[in-house]
């Protein structure tokens, strides 16, 4: 499945030819867009947030939105031009010659109908279906989409469904039909690796059926699992395309270089994530190292000997924090309680870095509520450089605040809106209240310096700035205090990939340079294997693993560690 | 709920609207309009530099022309100069409402957000029952006890609005306190006294100033309607409820001494909407 | 499924007590507020000068004279058998007087609200309809709509269509024609405040990700109003009902005055006028049942329009 013999593929499902779509009179966000889909094909268009992916996923169904100006070469579905068609011609053709995949189906089915309803609809708008043929045609979907015992779902909420479940049910609506071409906007978004393994196994096993897919993407690893093909998008351009192997392997533009150097993925400590300086502009954006092939592509990478692990660990092996056998439950709505977390125990040594990882529902969360004393616990103790911590008092406690910072995923929310960056920082470095320090100016500066921002930020307020500059004043915040260890809670889950590399990479900077000891709480294995020297997996509430990154990444103990490593997306088979 | 809870719930919406710094017509016309009724309450000579109680019995029931262009009443008085000097009466009653209003839903909504379980509990149960006596009927009853007039009547609608406000500044506080930042702030090493002043009150009274502006125009809409009942400001009084209520007599053939009060309690009240959701909008953007 | 059902609704119904409890002994504290002999109250006011062999008397057949607990629970009792006590200027029963004025309030108060929904749905679908025109008018008409003090607009409607064209009864004549007016008044406004709320909140639901879904499906513009968004964008409107009949009856008071209709509003306003306090009393406690059986309503049709809720 060439793409260079597609292009003039006349049996293509979708053809795209110099795609333009503008809002209002503004400059457009998609800029001569081309590419197309072969029957059995999945491609994948990958791109950071701003890069114009959805909206040409959105224009392919005539649903770019209202004051939008779509314009192209070609636009084909199934050979038959779509350009120009009326609001009436887009409704007969929806559902049937293409179905959308949307992010989150919480919010992408409607949550006052049963799901078995929304996914009747396509029957009912395109078919001549009864009710009864409509309601075994439903029972059939969900059975093909992997939904176990699909005569109880039916009759399902979208809020009474997993995340996984949901999706599923979504995707059972937008293949009602079996329409030949199946669009998916950010399919597996914010689903735990496990099930989003099961989800691209489910829009793989329909590709494979023989429908064209297009998967919308901002994570190139994830893509890669099933993509035959990728296209990057950039600036509202495709700025490469080719077979996905190819892409990942030996990219050619600047953007798939940097994006493919920011996977954290098997990449050892201390290697650079992103071609930049501290302040995240591209100082040499040529180095060679991001051109050398991604580690995760060759597969037996994450078995090879750690870097200076070891070594370290021994050298500087004081315990800087210690949670013993933590518990604690909460109650839950229908008056019950639910243990969130069930006898935790590890220790951090002073200069490394211990990564919790687990799924949504874990506990993880809460371990760093704990840790952070927000929380006290029902059963055991944190103590910080030796000192009892939960089971001290809050007075006693607020004098050792100071050493243990903390940033937050939701950067935003964690600033008062109503405050300037200077302000922020200003308050976080009074907390020292050192006698004679420089003047405060020269001190805010040095800070920002440090974290990689201009002076310039500091009159503004936070709701002006970039996620990445969010993240930054939260880690300039949390440096203020002139911590010794810092708890980071998803600190760049919500952040693109070149962003959340440059944000790793400033991090690890930070640590080394001030000798930081660090708790990283992720989701995402290939961040925490990239940044940790231990790693915690945890699964409702209990700590099933622990040991050093390469020992539990090499040669999983406990068999949910190793249903967790084989969901991370990595390179193609 | 109230309607102040439809107003700001609905500027919490608009939210989605997307920040627009340009001033809108409506909003330029809702700020010039302040200013004009602002300066009639002030120095009302300036706009009106006639007696609003001259009697002038011989050019009595005017229709609007040339020389009186509202028209006049039954014993000739111009009823644009009434009109213009009631602002005064009509802007004071309705800050004096809102305020007691306000300052009533601020020490009922922060007893209920702040002080436990069991005092929310108790001014929950509290704010439900007086939400059983809904509208004016609240005021009604302060009225039967302490009787009619300009006073009473305007303590009476501050009462009506006071549970209104404490529901939104209770919902307020406890958003507020459990937002991200003030546990942040406790992270940082904040004391709770620390923490409430710099963030949590703030960040709740804030809003409350859009409240009011919203609250205001309701206000005096809900004092005229009083004084129109005959339980507020009396004939002769410029007040524009008291003007409205005099012309009831005459509105088969004098329609202009009801409408033009009217009209400006209206020109008040959309006025007041206006401001306070373009002031709300421009908060949240900022 | 009563099982689920029968708990809840016990709860509701113990709460609902609860609060008439609460407002009949707000209303009695409230009462002995007023300064001054009650019992001259009922003989006619300061103005009446009875003899104090009167007032006495007056006193004993109230109870006057009892201590203030005891006068509570007494009224609490009668409370209970449903005897709301007796009119000093009436001279009349005022539970009888209560019922029989009720039916004329709560008609126009229900078919106030028929249209201010009908109006306002009506309004908010228009205007999201099309273009920025008639979104700014929509959003103008509700503003205005809602500032309307009943007062005025009753008022205005009577010089136009009454005295202008001639073709409406300035005056309740007992008859559909008579009911118009003083409906469109209580009407009007209401439907500007509960259009800003429809309008929103379909406006939030048409952007919504299920939207789009279901436009991607092939759903038509109709379809996706009718069968998704209408539903979502009615349910804040729904949960306002309870507090917009609420304003209905307060703005009866006006409405009914000044349309010379009888009713609980003008039974109200003319007690207060004579501060006859058993019928102020009696009315405030029928409006707060209706009060609260409108919100148990809403409750209950929330419940019916949006399935979430019967989950827990």
């Amino acid at each position: 499945m060439n793409g260079q013999v597609l292009e003039s593929d006349s049996a293509a499902a979708l053809t795209v030819r110099n795609l333009r779509v503008g809002f209002g009179s503004a400059e457009p966000v998609v800029r001569g867009v081309s590419f197309v889909v072969a029957p059995g094909e999945c491609l994948a268009i990958v791109g950071e947030s701003g890069s114009g992916k959805s909206v040409t996923a959105r224009s392919l169904l005539g649903l770019a939105g209202t004051n939008s100006r779509v314009s192209a070469d070609r636009l084909e579905l199934g050979g038959r031009s779509v350009l120009g068609l009326t609001d009436r011609a887009w409704q007969a053709r929806r559902g049937k010659d293409v179905g959308l995949v949307l992010q989150d189906a919480l919010v992408s089915l409607d949550p006052l109908r049963p799901i078995g309803r929304e996914i009747a609809d396509s029957l009912r708008l395109h078919t001549t279906l009864g009710a009864a043929g409509r309601a075994r045609r439903v029972l059939e979907l969900l059975d093909a989409v992997g939904l176990p015992q699909p005569e109880l779902q039916v009759r399902k909420l979208s809020g009474q469904l997993s995340g996984g479940e949901r999706q599923r049910a979504l995707i059972a609506a937008a293949i009602a039909l079996n329409p030949p071409l199946l669009i998916a906007d950010e399919p597996t978004t914010a689903l735990d690796v496990t099930v989003q393994a099961q989800i691209l196994a489910l829009l793989e096993q329909i590709t494979g059926a023989g429908t064209a897919v297009l998967l919308i993407s901002h994570d190139l690893a994830v893509v890669s699992r099933i993509a035959h093909r990728v296209a990057v998008m950039y600036d509202g351009q495709l700025v490469e395309t080719g077979r996905t192997a190819q892409v990942l392997g030996s990219p050619q533009h600047e953007q798939t270089r940097r994006m493919v150097a920011a996977i954290p993925a098997d990449k050892p400590r201390g290697t650079r994530l992103s071609p930049a300086n501290r302040s995240g502009a591209p100082s040499t954006p040529d180095t060679p190292s991001f051109l050398s092939t991604p580690s995760f592509l060759s597969t037996p990478s994450f078995l090879s000997t750690p870097s200076n692990f070891g070594a370290e660990v021994s050298r500087e092996s004081t315990v800087v924090l210690e949670a013993i056998g933590l518990s604690k439950s909460f109650r839950r709505p229908d008056g019950t309680s639910q243990l969130a977390v069930d006898d935790v125990s590890f220790t951090l040594h002073h200069g490394s870095t211990l990564g919790i990882v687990g799924e949504s529902g874990s506990g993880k969360t809460t371990v760093a509520r704990l840790l952070l004393a927000l929380l006290a616990p029902e059963h055991g103790e944190v103590h910080v450089f030796g000192e009892p911590w939960s089971a001290a008092s809050e007075k006693t406690r607020r004098e050792l605040r100071a050493s243990v910072g903390a940033i937050y995923q939701d950067a935003l929310g964690s600033f008062d809106p109503r405050w300037s960056i200077a302000e922020i920082l200003t308050d976080a470095l009074n907390l020292r209240r050192e006698r004679g320090a420089p003047h405060t100016t020269t001190r805010l500066t040095s800070l920002l310096d440090e974290v990689g921002l201009a002076p310039t930020v500091l009159p503004r307020r936070p709701l002006e700035l970039s996620g990445g500059q969010r993240q930054r004043v939260g880690i300039a915040r949390a440096l203020a205090g002139r911590p010794e260890i810092l708890i980071c809670d998803e600190p760049v889950s919500s952040l693109d990939v070149t962003v959340q590399a440059q944000v790793l990479d400033l991090l690890d900077d930070v640590q080394r340079e001030r000798g930081l000891s660090l708790i990283f709480i992720s989701h995402d294995l290939g961040v925490v294997q990239h940044i940790s020297d231990q790693i915690a997996v945890m699964r409702d509430g209990r700590i099933v693993e622990i040991g050093p990154a390469e020992r539990v990444f090499a040669a999983p103990q406990h068999p949910y560690s190793a249903q967790l490593l084989a969901a991370v997306p990595r390179g193609p088979v | 709920m109230s309607d102040l809870e439809v107003q700001t719930g609905l500027s919490a919406q608009s939210r989605q609207s997307g920040p627009s710094r340009r001033l809108g017509v409506a909003e330029a016309t809702a700020g010039v309009l302040a200013l004009l009724l602002v300066a009639s309450a002030v120095v009302p000579q300036l706009l009106a530099p006639g007696d609003p109680f001259a009697i002038d019995p011989l050019s009595a029931f005017q229709p609007p022309n040339f020389a009186h262009g509202f028209g006049t009443d039954e014993s000739g008085r111009d009823i644009y100069t009434r009109v213009v000097h009631g602002t005064q009466y009509s802007l004071v009653i309705g800050a004096a409402a809102t305020a007691i209003g306000l300052g009533l839903g601020i020490v009922l909504g922060t007893l209920a957000g702040m002080l436990g379980r069991v005092i929310d509990f108790t001014v929950n149960r509290f704010l439900e029952v007086l939400f059983a006596f809904p509208g004016l009927l609240l005021a009604l009853l302060f009225i039967v006890i302490f009787g009619p007039g300009v006073v009473t009547a305007t303590i009476a609608v501050g009462l009506s609005t006071a549970p209104g406000y404490a529901r939104i500044i209770r919902a307020q506080l406890i958003t507020v306190r459990s937002q991200a930042f003030v546990e942040a702030a406790t992270v940082l090493g904040r004391t709770r006294w620390q923490i409430l002043l710099r963030h949590i009150l703030p960040n709740t009274l804030a809003p409350l100033f859009v409240l009011a502006t919203l609250g205001i125009g309701q206000a005096i809409v809900w004092a005229a309607t009083l004084s129109y009942l005959g339980l507020g400001a009396e004939p002769p009084t410029a007040e524009w409820g008291a003007m409205l209520s005099a012309g009831r007599t005459y509105i088969t053939s004098a329609w202009w001494m009801s409408f033009f009060p009217g009209l400006f309690i209206v020109l008040t009240a959309v006025t007041a909407t206006v401001l306070g959701r373009s002031i709300d909008r421009r908060m949240r953007h900022v | 499924m009563l099982a689920r059902v029968l708990p809840r609704l016990a709860a509701r119904l113990a709460g609902a007590v609860f609060v008439l409890w609460m407002v009949a002994t707000i209303t009695f504290f409230a009462v002995r507020l007023i300064p001054g002999d009650p019992a001259q109250a009922v003989l006619g006011g300061p103005g009446s000068q009875a003899s104090p062999e009167a007032l006495a008397a007056v006193s004993a057949e109230y109870g006057f004279d009892q201590p203030v607990i005891v006068q509570y629970f007494a009224q609490l009792g009668r409370l209970i058998t449903g005897d709301l006590g007796r009119s000093y200027a009436l001279n009349m029963d005022v539970g009888p007087l209560v019922l029989s004025q009720l039916g004329g309030t709560l008609l126009l108060a229900v078919l106030a609200l028929v249209l201010a929904w009908l109006l306002a749905l009506a309004l908010a679908t228009w205007s999201t309809r099309g273009g920025k025109v008639a979104a700014r008018v929509g959003s103008s008409l509700e503003i205005v709509a809602a500032a309307l003090p009943h007062f005025w607009l009753a008022t205005s409607l009577i010089v136009v269509f009454s005295i202008g064209l001639g073709v409406l009864p300035p005056i309740s004549t007992g008859d559909i024609a008579g009911l118009v007016l003083p409906v469109l008044t209580l009407a009007v406004p209401l439907a500007g405040f509960l259009g800003q709320i429809m309008r929103e909140s379909l406006l939030a639901a048409l952007e919504s990700p299920f939207v789009l879904s279901a436009r991607a499906r092939g759903e038509s513009e109709r379809g996706v109003r009718w069968v998704h968004a209408l539903r979502h964008a009615s349910l804040p409107a729904i949960s306002l009902s309870g507090w917009a009949f609420g304003s209905l009856i307060s703005g009866a008071v006006v409405v009914e005055t000044i349309f010379a209709r009888p009713g609980l509003g003008r039974t109200l306003l003319n007690a207060v006028t004579l501060r006859d306090v058993p019928v102020v009393t009696g009315v405030v406690m029928i409006v707060a049942v209706a009060y609260i059986l409108m919100t148990l309503l809403t409750d209950a049709a929330s419940r019916l329009v949006d399935p979430r809720l019967r989950l827990t």
